[in-house]
């Protein structure tokens, strides 16, 4: 199925806009229909109703990621990580997926760079089934070798893959560059060398030194009653003890580039490029987050990629698609603009996106396009929490950044609330044209300087 | 949070000859509005192919009462989600919005289902999006690699080529071209207008006549297209590029969406592959317990396996992919392969593999029903190829499916002679070359 994302916004919105969408903030999750408990253990589960399908969701993390890779082994949270169901004490790997896929439930857990997530679907008659399966693969992982050895040549053949990938090369280039000698430098799934001396030792030793119930957080929803939810967790977890205790080490602050720093990584035989250009954002924590969150969607997310795309695309016709992204992590994720574009239009696309970035840290969004966003930013909650998998990722959410269990129904006064003036701030204080990391993959000459 | 109570579903067709499914749901304050238009690549000869795809690009750049950029704006200041897509058979478009703003989004498609400007500079600026959509797949192996099979496998037929088009093409399509290809298909006896979520039949009925029912009736656009001749022989294709992976495909000439075969051959297919999700919102489920993937990836020869079947208005391709790894070749792959085709096509297929089939589909089924978006999807996308009542029977209909009917379809379809096998073969190079 070709999947085509478009639409245009070169017209204007006629002065008198109907009002936002009524939007019924008790329907939305709250502290009454979301069930919270914290374990002995530090272990946090949630959990939150929906009969609409006999169906039901887990998802959650525990405080283990690639910032804990030590750097001769990148790639080390994510493969154990992967590894997790290859096998356990009680089960093997056949065991582990015939006892999922039999009754059409997923499970999968994989690394980022901060935490180790997990996410499982299955008929609410199965939870008990998908919730053994999570306790075996967390708590009592055996990484046999020969699954490690056929699960690292599987990892490896995916590196190779991502090596001819010109949005993976472009935006690991980008990140090399923007973030020296910091851990975000370092791709989470490793790099060739690093990951084939990963050995199921070594793996081990990173489960047993990381994983554990402090920190971490299980969110069910689904047609389960709440409370039944939650004592299968419970009964599942809360004996379980293992892992540090120690608090883990803050994200180093990054600055800004001083200038334009500009890296090509050619690869030939393509027929596009992909650009990366961006800064060091705010972290979700930052009073500032949300007036960005509001910019970078009026910058290159509104209607088809905001501005950005209203000149590269929609102006231009050089990209297919050409947007900006913001991060929500605890550390200094990139504020980004990404474009897919011609080689012949590569230094085009770029000039376009730096004006746009240029007119967004010299002046104030218009009034129009504040009350645009904010209206955007309310009237879509309905959306993004229609699915099992959508609230389950908002409570997860609202409990890694302690945004309190009313947050999605405070969000909208938050919203309404923001001002052209904390927009532009924002955006001056972590974007300016001159002061960029631009990284372009693909068909291109050598590294040289702009 | 309120439970699930659907209404049952309104099928009507207007006196224009619009098709109109309505079903009321109350999960969530949303509706779903789907316009759904019998054209696709399907329906384009040589010299014209990409120019339904592009049409669809072009139903985003105005009418007289919405200029370029004016509803895109709108639907995205009420936290609308929409989109379209364009496939071998159809176009389809669609708006999911809040419930108390779901006027808009018929407003929008009744207008630009006979109103559209494609306007000279529009299409101008959107021939270079679309060249630049196009040279973004060639970057990928796996296209380069299925555009090849696909043509292979076609030599009559217009599945042939690829929905994005030619790039010959993409070139020389005329602004008249893609308007006379709009005036021809975008018709209201030539659509389906499919819509889910929490309305009132009654009232949304009336202001879909109110909207809809004055767009006159068209002559029927011809959909007769040359039926493919049997295969007379396995063919196979070669595609070299840059990197170090290598790519089997194995495609098997398959059966219509309404063949009654349709269902064992999904049964056939999550025994090999893994269940095929009909789910356009809502994800699938992994395939590790499959036949290919304990023969292939197991075994340490690729790094993963995936079959693709779809449900088409005529008989497309079953596709079986696999990812080979760097220290085996194509060859022994295929070797592996085959062997687990020999054995699904000697022996039947054990009961539980059938059960576990059964249940996975009901499981899917389960959870694309979390997504109004998705019902509204499943509405017209079944007409396109058969009636609603097809989904409606969907699960009936794999359940009673036996083994024996999965030994029949594997031996029907899954011979040398009715399949393309294509490999990328890697030339090394890339990057920093």
């Amino acid at each position: 199925m070709r999947k085509a994302r478009r639409s245009t916004h070169r017209g204007r919105v006629p002065a008198r806009r109907p009002s936002a969408p009524a939007l019924d903030i008790r329907s939305l999750p709250g502290p009454e229909t979301i069930l919270r408990r914290e374990l002995p253990n530090g272990m946090v589960v949630l959990a939150r109703e929906n009969f609409a399908s006999p169906s039901v969701v887990i998802s959650g993390y525990l405080l283990a990621g690639s910032i804990d890779d030590p750097r001769p082994q990148a790639g080390l949270a994510d493969l154990t990580a992967s590894a997790l169901m290859r096998g356990t004490e009680r089960w093997s790997f056949r065991e582990i997926y015939e006892r999922i896929e039999s009754v059409g439930a997923s499970l999968g857990i994989g690394a980022g760079k901060h935490t180790t997530t997990f996410q499982g679907k299955a008929l609410a008659e199965d939870l008990g089934l998908l919730l053994d399966t999570l306790r075996e693969a967390l708590q009592r992982p055996t990484f046999p070798p020969d699954e490690v050895r056929r699960l690292r040549g599987e990892k490896l053949t995916g590196l190779a893959i991502r090596d001819q990938d010109t949005g993976a090369r472009a935006g690991m280039a980008f990140e090399e560059t923007l973030y020296p000698d910091h851990p975000y430098s370092i791709p989470d799934d490793g790099y060739p060398e690093t990951v084939r001396g990963l050995t199921p030792a070594r793996l081990r030793a990173f489960h047993r030194a990381k994983y554990g119930p402090r920190g971490m957080v299980v969110a069910v929803v689904g047609a389960v009653k709440a409370r039944a939810a939650l004592e299968a967790v419970a009964s599942r977890f809360g004996e379980w003890t293992a892992g540090s205790t120690r608090r883990r080490p803050a994200v180093p602050f990054v600055g800004a580039p001083r200038s334009i720093l500009r890296t090509e990584v050619p690869i030939a035989g393509k027929t596009q490029c992909d650009v990366v250009l961006g800064a060091p954002g705010p972290a979700r924590s930052d009073p500032a987050y949300l007036a960005a969150a509001v910019g970078n969607n009026i910058l290159g997310r509104f209607g088809l990629f905001g501005r950005i795309g209203d000149a590269v695309r929609e102006s231009a016709g050089l990209a297919y698609y050409a947007y900006s992204a913001i991060g929500a992590g605890p550390g200094p994720e990139p504020w980004e603009a990404v474009a897919g574009v011609n080689p012949e239009n590569v230094d085009r696309a770029i000039d376009l996106i730096r004006r746009e970035i240029g007119k967004f840290t010299a002046r104030r969004v218009t009034a129009e396009e504040l009350t645009d966003n904010q209206a955007n930013f309310i009237g879509r909650l309905p959306l993004q929490l229609e699915s099992n998998e959508g609230v389950a990722g908002a409570l997860t959410h609202i409990e890694r950044f302690g945004l309190g269990l009313d947050y999605y129904q405070r969000f909208p006064s938050l919203i309404t609330g923001l001002t052209r003036e904390q927009i532009l701030e924002a955006a001056r204080r972590f974007l300016h044209p001159d002061h960029l990391v631009i990284a372009v993959a693909g068909p291109v000459g050598s590294e040289k300087e702009p | 949070m309120t439970s699930a109570r659907p209404t049952p579903l309104l099928r009507t067709r207007l006196r224009n000859g619009l098709l109109v499914l309505l079903k009321e749901i109350r999960t969530a304050p949303l509706v779903s509005t789907w316009v759904w238009y019998r054209v696709g690549s399907r329906d384009e000869r040589p010299g014209r192919t990409g120019i339904s795809h592009w049409t669809e690009h072009m139903q985003f750049k105005g009418t007289p009462s919405f200029p370029a950029g004016l509803l895109d704006r709108a639907i995205s200041r009420d936290g609308g989600l929409w989109n379209a897509f364009t496939w071998i058979d159809w176009t389809a478009y669609f708006e999911t919005m809040p419930a108390d703003r779901a006027d808009l989004a018929l407003r929008l498609e009744a207008d630009r289902m006979a109103r559209s400007l494609f306007a000279p500079e529009e299409v101008a600026s959107e021939r270079t999006v679309i060249i630049s959509e196009r040279e973004g797949s060639e970057n990928e192996p796996t296209f380069r690699m299925a555009e090849e099979v696909q043509a292979a496998a076609f030599r009559v037929h217009p599945y042939h080529h690829e929905v994005i088009g030619d790039m010959a093409d993409l070139r020389t399509i005329s602004r008249d071209d893609l308007y006379q290809h709009y005036r021809s298909f975008y018709t209201p006896n030539n659509a389906v207008l499919a819509v889910a979520g929490d309305f009132r039949t009654g009232t949304l009925l009336a202001r879909i006549r109110e909207l809809f029912g004055r767009i006159p009736r068209a002559p029927s656009p011809g959909r007769a297209v040359r039926p493919e001749p049997p295969q007379r022989g396995e063919r196979r294709v070669n595609v070299e590029g840059p990197g170090e992976t290598a790519y089997l495909e194995a495609a098997y000439h398959s059966v219509s969406g309404a063949d009654p075969d349709f269902f064992p051959v999904a049964v056939l297919d999550s025994v090999l592959a893994g269940a095929s999700s009909l789910n356009l919102f809502g994800g699938g489920i992994s395939n590790k317990t499959t036949r290919l993937y304990r023969a292939l990836v197991e075994k340490g020869l690729a790094a993963s396996i995936s079959g693709d079947l779809s449900a088409t208005i005529d008989p497309y391709l079953y596709v079986l992919r696999a990812t080979i790894r760097p220290d085996h070749t194509p060859e022994e792959v295929l070797t592996a392969f085959d062997e687990e085709i020999d054995r699904v096509v000697q022996q039947p297929v054990a009961k539980a593999e059938v059960a576990k089939a059964v249940k996975q589909a009901k499981a899917l089924f389960a959870y694309g029903s979390e997504s109004i978006s998705n019902q509204a999807f499943w509405m017209g996308y079944s007409e396109m190829f058969a009636e609603y009542s097809w989904f409606e029977n969907y699960l009936d209909r794999i359940a009673a499916v036996g083994a024996e009917d999965v030994l029949r379809v594997a031996r029907r379809l899954l011979t040398p002679q009715n399949r393309v096998v294509g490999i990328y073969r890697p030339t090394g190079g890339g990057a920093d070359a």
